[in-house]
């Protein structure tokens, strides 16, 4: 326990001269080295065992993100960063057993539950862009400009159109069930196919057999070039319906329950992450001239967005007006309008 | 050489020279210590007798038929953090491919060298024996007959290793460092990459080179077979 203790303390402090740097300067790093003296952290900015597990999901992989956050992080703390690209769903199964230090996922209900059962602690929001339901440009279905995604949803289901699921228990795939579930159409039927593969090759594959899928924004945007697919219905960024907002969410392994979790490296990341430097690196982040995700640890309304209180359940993380209102918030303050 | 550059566009030399590293390396290891297993098991089989000895055989046959993503979910498993070997903090390392390469290579070099080794007619073995051999001897006799099939053996359980995607997926991790050097990804994990984000030619281009791999590692054992045959009939020493 003391040395539980003493860990979450060096954790803390370091958390702490990263959000004090990060107040006084875009560069955290600078300051980190002045205003260390009262902390743990003064002697060198290397940090635990100089390796960090990841578990993330496919969009902010192959997006090329992560390429850009990296490496000014492991420079700068000289950790070295072990990136493993999965669905949201896998991934909080591998931070449960243990086998990653931390998670970058796009689940809001799943990442709850994970904090409720104790596998994770200081959970931050991130960053966010949208989904979007995309689909060949002939659009056979009809459902080209519709406002609500549960009406376009059901108009495919109706038309008997290939929709194409990812079916792995992704982000993704938990938001298409909830927009099917809102939308009282039960998916299945031969015009229903799970895929069971990452948001890449869910697109091509849409692309190929000339269907309707859900997609992540980001991955959208940075496979335009392979792909002959159409937004059809825009998500919240474009002024679609705020039930295809996208919020990604950073979580470290509570090394309460896994002993050997990187808890101070894993805390590092999430400060990196949140820092201005690291909310600067995303918010530059373009593909094909297109922003991919629009940074929102930061803000004039403090929000840390690790707070779950008891009995709080997945559905009502789904549907609770406040983080509605919160998400349109960010669209509001950190996109531009003639995005 | 190849338009690599063209093909992958975020790819650089570190790393395509990385994953072709680590492909050889997890797979030449699994292959080495799968062999090292492999020889003395083919060997003991195939000297003795004993009751059930057909349904040993038969278990190491259908061993070469494993399903690699079931093996590699056993391997992670095992390896995990919460499970037995969990201390090692093997998860998600190439040593935890290795471990499930080596499950997947050993059953098919066993099942070869065995019928290699039973295909040594008894009177080799009966001759060497008589000769005054021990064990030992005879066993060294017997393996210097097999050893055509026995590198067969050893080609086809690097051919399984090298070209199987579906257990080091899951227990490496399919990691690349930021510089662009490959931790755990291996050809045919990065041709998954490319798969996913729809760039079909450089995962060819990838396919290519791991082809180019395996015919040149088949090429290299086809030349110590001729070497060795050449060799063993110009000396004069195999028995008719």
């Amino acid at each position: 326990m003391a040395i539980q203790r003493r860990r979450f303390l060096r954790g803390a402090g370091v958390a702490a001269a990263l959000g004090l740097a990060g107040c006084v300067s875009s560069n955290p790093l600078s300051q980190s080295d002045e205003s260390g003296d009262e902390t743990e952290s003064q002697q060198s900015p290397e940090i635990g065992d100089d390796e960090l597990t990841l578990a993330t999901t496919t969009s902010t992989y192959d997006t090329g993100l992560l390429d850009e956050l990296h490496p000014p992080f492991e420079e700068a703390f000289g950790i070295t960063v072990k990136t493993l690209a999965k669905g949201t769903g896998a991934s909080i199964r591998t931070a449960e057993d243990g086998d990653a230090d931390v998670i970058l996922v796009h689940a809001r209900g799943a990442e709850d539950e994970f904090l409720q059962e104790g596998y994770g602690v200081n959970r931050r929001d991130v960053m966010f862009n949208d989904f979007v339901v995309a689909g060949s440009e002939d659009d056979p279905a009809g459902i080209e400009g519709m406002e609500s995604a549960t009406d376009a949803f059901a108009a495919i289901a109706n038309s008997g159109e290939t929709f194409v699921s990812r079916g792995d228990d992704s982000g993704t795939n938990k938001k298409e069930l909830a927009v099917w579930d809102e939308s009282g159409v039960e998916p299945g039927g031969e015009w229903y196919q799970e895929v069971g593969k990452g948001m890449g090759d869910t697109l091509v594959q849409t692309n190929q057999i000339g269907g309707y899928t859900i997609a992540d924004r980001g991955t959208y945007l940075s496979m335009r070039d392979e792909i002959d697919l159409a937004i059809l219905v825009q998500g919240p960024l474009e002024g679609g319906p705020t039930i295809l907002k996208n919020p990604y969410g950073v979580i470290p392994v509570n090394p309460e329950v896994h002993g050997n979790a990187n808890y101070e490296a894993a805390m590092a990341y999430v400060g990196f992450l949140t820092s201005p430097r690291g909310q600067d690196i995303i918010d530059s982040y373009t593909e094909n001239g297109s922003q991919l995700f629009f940074p929102s640890a930061l803000g004039e309304e403090a929000n840390f967005g690790q707070y779950v209180p008891q009995g709080y359940s997945a559905e009502q993380a789904d549907s609770l007006s406040k983080r509605d209102r919160q998400f349109l918030y960010w669209v509001d303050t950190h996109v531009s309008n003639d995005y | 050489m190849f338009p690599l550059t063209a093909t992958l566009p975020d790819a650089s030399w570190t790393y395509f020279f990385s994953i072709v590293a680590v492909s050889l390396y997890v797979s030449g290891l699994a292959v080495a210590v799968s062999t090292l297993v492999s020889l003395p098991v083919a060997l003991g089989i195939g000297f003795s007798e004993f009751p059930g000895k057909r349904a040993v055989t038969a278990v190491i046959n259908t061993g070469m038929g494993f399903p690699s993503v079931v093996v590699g979910l056993l391997v992670l498993l095992v390896v995990s953090n919460q499970g037995p070997l969990g201390d090692l903090d093997l998860a998600f390392t190439p040593e935890a491919m290795v471990l499930s390469q080596f499950v997947l290579a050993t059953p098919v070099i066993t099942s070869i060298t065995l019928s290699a080794v039973e295909g040594v007619g008894d009177d080799v073995r009966d001759a060497a024996f008589g000769l005054g051999g021990t064990d030992a001897d005879v066993a060294l006799v017997v393996i210097k007959e097999a050893r055509y099939g026995i590198v067969t053996a050893v080609l086809a359980g690097f051919g399984r290793a090298i070209s199987e995607v579906g257990s080091i997926l899951i227990v490496g991790g399919n990691i690349v460092y930021s510089d662009g050097t490959s931790y755990t990804r291996t050809l045919t994990t990065a041709i998954t990459v490319e798969a996913r984000q729809g760039r079909y030619e450089a995962g060819l281009v990838l396919g290519a080179v791991l082809l180019v791999l395996v015919l040149g590692v088949n090429w290299l054992g086809s030349w110590i077979r001729s070497r060795g045959r050449g060799r063993a009939s110009g000396g004069g020493r195999r028995s008719p």
